[in-house]
C-alpha cells in the first residue's frame, strides 16, 4: 500500500525467460521508479516471488496492481501495507579497519546490531547485517565514518503479519 | 499422431476454424510455408506486398468479422515490419494472432542473420506474447494465444517460434475448439486468469446503485465506446437508451452502435465531436460510460471532465477504471451483461426522462465557421456515397481529416461498419485493413476513405487487391496536403506550413492503372457519382481521386487540454 510516496507490491509469477522485464516494464512505462526489487524462486521451481517498492501514490499503486494482474505470468499480486507487514533486507559492508582501535570499534557496533563479521584482515572488515530497512540504514550511517570501501544491499522482502498470505483476498 | 511443429501450427489453425492467413514468407518461416502448401485447400494465404499490409489486413478482417485475424511473418525485418500493425491492433483492442518464426535455437542470442528479439520488441503492444522453444508445448501455446486474443478485452497476441521447433516432431491430438476449456492446459489457465480471459459477473449491488442514480438523475447521458461493439452489446445499448430516453454519444470506435437517425444519438464526442455531443456532455449530471477508456481525445481535460456530474464506468478491463479519469463508480464485466442487468434493475415502472438535450439544439445549429470552395466538399462526397451504398457498406479509413469527416458525416447504421485506427492513429492502415475486411465480408461493398498522404504511404497493397481480385474501392480525399496537420498549423501555428504541402506526385489515377486497378478522377459531384457507379458496377477494385480544397477543415474542433465545450472552431 502507498506509504507517503512509495508503495510496496508483492507478486507471484510463473518463472520463464523474460518475466522480470515484463513486470518491471509496467513500472517504467508509467514513469514509476523502482526503489527496491527482490526476486527469487520459492516453494516451486517454476514460480518466482517478487517484492517491489516503487515511487508513487495510492492511485499509481492501484493502477500498477491491475496492470500486473492482466499479465498471463502473474499468479497473484497484492499491495502490502507496511504497517501490517514485516520487511527485511540485508547489507554487506566492507569497512576500512587499518588500526586496532578502529577494528575494535567496528566489532563492538556490529555486535550491537547482531551483525556477522564475515571476513577480517589487518586492514579491513566485511560485515553483514539483516533487518528492517531502518536498521540497515542506521548501521550504514555508523559505518560511514570508518570509511566504507564497498557496500552491497539486497532488495527488501516483505511478508504479511498473521495468517494472511499473497493468496488471500485483499 | 506425430507431426512436425509446422504441421502442428496448421492443425491448430484448423482447430480455430481459421480460413485465411495474411502473410509474407522468409528464411526462418520456410517450414511453416512448406506445411501450408499441403493445407492450401483449407487455409487460404494472402501474400501481401509488405508485412505491414498483412498486419493491417488481419486486423481489418478481425474488426469486420469479429473473428480472430491471423498473420504470418518471417524473423528480423519481417517481424519488425509488423510492429506498427501490432500496436494498431493493441490500441483498438482487436483480436489478431501474429505468428513469426525466429532463427534456430543454436543461433539465438548471437545477432544471427535476421535475428530479432520480437517478443521483447512487442511486449508493450501485445496482450500477451510467447516464444516457443519446445515443440511439445507448441499446440498449447497456440490454443492459449487464440483464447487470450479473443476473450475478455480482445487484443493482439504474438507467437514467435524458433525455426528448429517448426521442424521437430511431437505428438499432436486434434482437440476441437469447443473442448479447449476442458483440456488440462487451458483449464488451468482459465482458472488462474479469469480476469483476462473470462467475463467476471458485474457486481449486482453496483448495478442497483446505477439504477438508483439513473432514477434520480435529471440529465443522464450515455457514452459508448468500442467495447460495446466487441462485446456484441449494441442491441442492449440501444434498448437502454430508448428505455431511459437519454442522449448517447459515441467515441470513434463506438460509431455504428446506434443508427445515425436514432433520435437519442448525438454523434461522435471529443476533439472532433459534434457540438451536440460535446455540449450535452458538459450539461449532463450523470454519465454512464460503457466500453470506453476516456482517452485524451475524449477527456480532453481530465480535470474539468467530471465537473458537476457523476460518472459510472462499465468496462471488462479492471485496469481501465480510474486510469484516465476518476469515476464515482466502476463496474467490471461484460458490457452486454451489465446493461441487461441494469435494464432489469430499472424495472418496468422506470419513468422515461424528458428529452433534456432538445433545448441545446438551437445552439448546435449556430456555426461561425465558413469555408468557400468550388471544389468537391467532403460531406457531399460522404452523403453521395451513402446514397449509393445505403446501410450496406463497410467503411474503412486512414488517419487525418478524411477520417474525422467520415466519423462526423457518414451515416453509420450498424456495429463493425466503421473500421479505423482510432487509438494509434496509424496512417497507412486503410488499404490493408479494407482488404482484410473485404476478404472477411465478401458480400458487402468495402470502401476505403483515405487522404493523399496516407494513401501514398502504403498504396503498394493495390497489387494485392488486384492479384487476388479483392474489390475494394478507394476514395482519396485529395487536398494536396497533410490536411490534419495543416489544420493545426493554420489554427495554432500562425499558418506556417512547415513540410505539409504535398505538391508532388504520384498521379493516383495513373498509379492505380499501373497496378491494373481502374483509376478515376472526380472534381465535382457528378463526376464522383459517375465514378462510384462505374466502380461499384465493375465489381473490381478501383481508386477514385477526389480533388478537394486544401483549406477545408474538420469542424468542430476542440484542442487538447480544453474542456469539451471550448471550441476553437465550430
Ligand atoms: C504513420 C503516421 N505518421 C504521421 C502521422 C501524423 N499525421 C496525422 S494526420 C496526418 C495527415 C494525413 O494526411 P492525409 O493522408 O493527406 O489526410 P488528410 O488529413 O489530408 O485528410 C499526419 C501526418 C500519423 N498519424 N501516422
Amino acid at each position: 500500500m502507498a506509504n507517503g510516496n512509495t508503495f510496496t507490491i508483492s507478486i507471484l509469477v510463473e518463472n520463464y525467460a523474460g518475466v522480470l522485464s515484463q513486470i518491471t516494464r509496467l513500472f517504467s512505462r508509467r514513469g514509476y521508479n523502482i526503489q527496491s526489487i527482490a526476486a527469487d524462486t520459492i516453494e516451486r521451481p517454476d514460480e518466482t516471488r517478487i517484492t517491489i517498492i516503487a515511487d508513487g501514490d495510492l492511485e499509481a499503486a492501484q493502477q500498477i496492481l491491475f496492470q500486473l494482474r492482466k499479465q498471463i505470468s502473474v499468479i497473484s499480486a497484492k499491495l502490502l501495507n507496511p504497517a501490517d507487514a514485516i520487511q527485511r533486507s540485508m547489507v554487506i559492508v566492507k569497512v576500512d579497519g587499518d588500526t586496532k582501535e578502529k577494528r575494535d570499534e567496528i566489532i563492538q557496533i556490529s555486535n550491537i546490531f547482531r551483525a556477522n563479521i564475515i571476513d577480517i584482515s589487518l586492514d579491513c572488515l566485511t560485515v553483514s547485517v539483516t533487518g528492517a530497512p531502518d536498521k540497515i540504514e542506521a548501521f550504514i550511517r555508523l559505518m560511514t565514518p570508518f570509511g566504507i570501501l564497498e557496500l552491497v544491499r539486497s532488495g527488501i522482502v516483505t511478508i504479511e503479519r498473521g495468517k494472511l498470505t499473497i493468496h488471500s483476498e485483499d | 499422431m506425430k507431426l512436425t511443429g509446422a504441421q502442428i501450427v496448421m492443425e491448430c489453425l484448423l482447430e480455430q476454424d481459421v480460413e485465411v492467413v495474411f502473410g509474407y514468407p522468409g528464411g526462418t518461416i520456410l517450414n511453416l510455408y512448406d506445411a501450408l502448401y499441403d493445407y492450401r485447400d483449407k487455409i487460404t494465404h494472402i501474400l501481401t506486398a509488405h508485412e505491414q499490409g498483412a498486419s493491417h489486413a488481419a486486423d481489418g478482417y478481425a474488426r469486420a468479422t469479429g473473428k480472430v485475424g491471423v498473420c504470418f511473418s518471417t524473423s528480423g525485418p519481417g517481424a519488425t515490419n509488423l510492429v506498427t500493425g501490432v500496436a494498431t491492433a493493441y490500441m483498438d483492442s482487436s483480436p489478431v494472432v501474429f505468428i513469426t518464426c525466429n532463427v534456430a535455437s543454436n543461433l539465438i542470442g548471437r545477432d544471427s542473420f535476421q535475428e530479432i528479439d520480437i517478443t521483447g520488441v512487442t511486449m508493450p503492444v501485445t496482450k500477451s506474447n510467447y516464444q516457443v522453444r519446445d515443440v511439445t508445448k507448441l499446440a498449447d501455446v497456440i490454443r492459449e494465444a487464440f483464447a487470450v486474443a479473443s476473450s475478455g478485452r480482445p487484443g493482439p497476441v504474438l507467437i514467435d517460434i524458433m525455426k528448429d521447433v517448426t521442424a521437430l516432431t511431437a505428438d499432436y491430438e486434434f482437440i476441437p475448439k469447443a473442448n479447449h476449456a476442458k483440456d488440462s492446459h487451458m483449464a488451468r489457465l482459465l482458472q488462474r486468469k479469469t480476469n483476462i480471459i473470462a467475463y467476471p459477473e458485474p457486481d449486482r449491488e453496483a448495478i442497483r446503485t446505477v439504477a438508483a442514480w439513473l432514477r434520480a438523475s435529471e440529465r443522464p447521458m450515455f457514452l459508448v465506446g468500442g467495447g460495446v461493439v466487441s462485446s456484441g452489446a449494441a442491441p442492449s445499448m440501444r434498448r437502454i437508451v430508448e428505455l431511459v430516453n437519454a442522449p448517447a454519444a459515441a467515441t470513434i470506435l463506438g460509431q455504428g452502435v446506434f443508427r445515425y437517425d436514432d433520435p437519442m444519438f448525438t454523434g461522435p464526442i471529443g476533439m472532433h465531436g459534434t457540438k451536440l455531443s460535446n455540449l450535452a456532455f458538459v450539461e449532463a449530471d450523470l454519465i454512464i460510460a460503457v466500453g470506453t477508456r476516456f482517452t485524451d481525445r475524449v477527456a480532453l481535460n481530465p480535470g474539468k471532465f467530471r465537473d458537476r456530474k457523476k460518472i459510472v464506468h462499465i468496462d471488462i478491463d479492471a485496469s481501465e477504471i480510474n486510469k484516465n479519469v476518476r469515476v464515482d463508480l466502476g463496474i467490471v464485466g461484460d458490457a452486454g451483461r451489465a446493461l441487461e442487468m441494469l435494464i432489469e434493475a430499472l424495472g418496468s415502472d422506470f419513468e422515461k426522462k424528458s428529452n433534456w438535450v432538445a433545448p441545446l439544439l438551437p445552439e448546435t445549429r449556430k456555426s461561425a465557421y465558413r469555408h468557400e470552395s468550388n471544389l468537391l466538399k467532403p460531406d457531399e462526397i460522404l452523403r453521395a456515397l451513402h446514397e449509393r451504398t445505403g446501410d450496406n457498406a463497410i467503411i474503412v479509413t486512414d488517419v487525418g481529416q478524411h477520417q474525422m469527416w467520415t466519423a462526423l458525416h457518414f451515416k453509420f447504421s450498424r456495429p463493425r461498419q466503421f473500421i479505423t485506427s482510432a487509438g494509434f492513429g496509424t496512417m497507412g492502415f486503410g488499404l490493408g485493413a479494407a482488404m482484410g475486411a473485404k476478404v472477411g465480408c465478401p458480400d458487402v461493398p468495402v470502401i476505403e476513405i483515405t487522404g493523399d498522404g496516407c494513401f501514398r504511404m502504403n498504396l503498394n497493397e493495390l497489387s494485392t487487391v488486384e492479384y487476388y481480385d479483392i474489390p475494394v474501392i478507394t476514395i482519396i480525399f485529395n487536398n494536396g496536403t497533410l490536411g490534419m496537420v495543416r489544420q493545426w498549423q493554420t489554427l495554432l501555428y500562425k499558418s506556417r506550413y512547415s513540410e505539409t504541402t504535398l505538391d508532388r506526385g504520384p498521379d493516383f489515377v495513373k498509379t492505380a492503372e499501373a497496378f491494373g486497378v481502374a483509376g478515376y478522377r472526380a472534381s465535382d459531384l457528378e463526376g464522383f457519382r459517375a465514378a462510384l457507379d462505374a466502380a461499384l458496377k465493375s465489381g473490381k477494385a478501383a481508386v477514385i481521386d477526389c480533388i478537394i480544397d486544401m483549406d477545408e477543415k474538420v469542424v468542430p474542433m476542440v484542442p487538447g487540454g480544453k474542456h469539451l465545450n471550448d471550441f476553437l472552431i465550430d
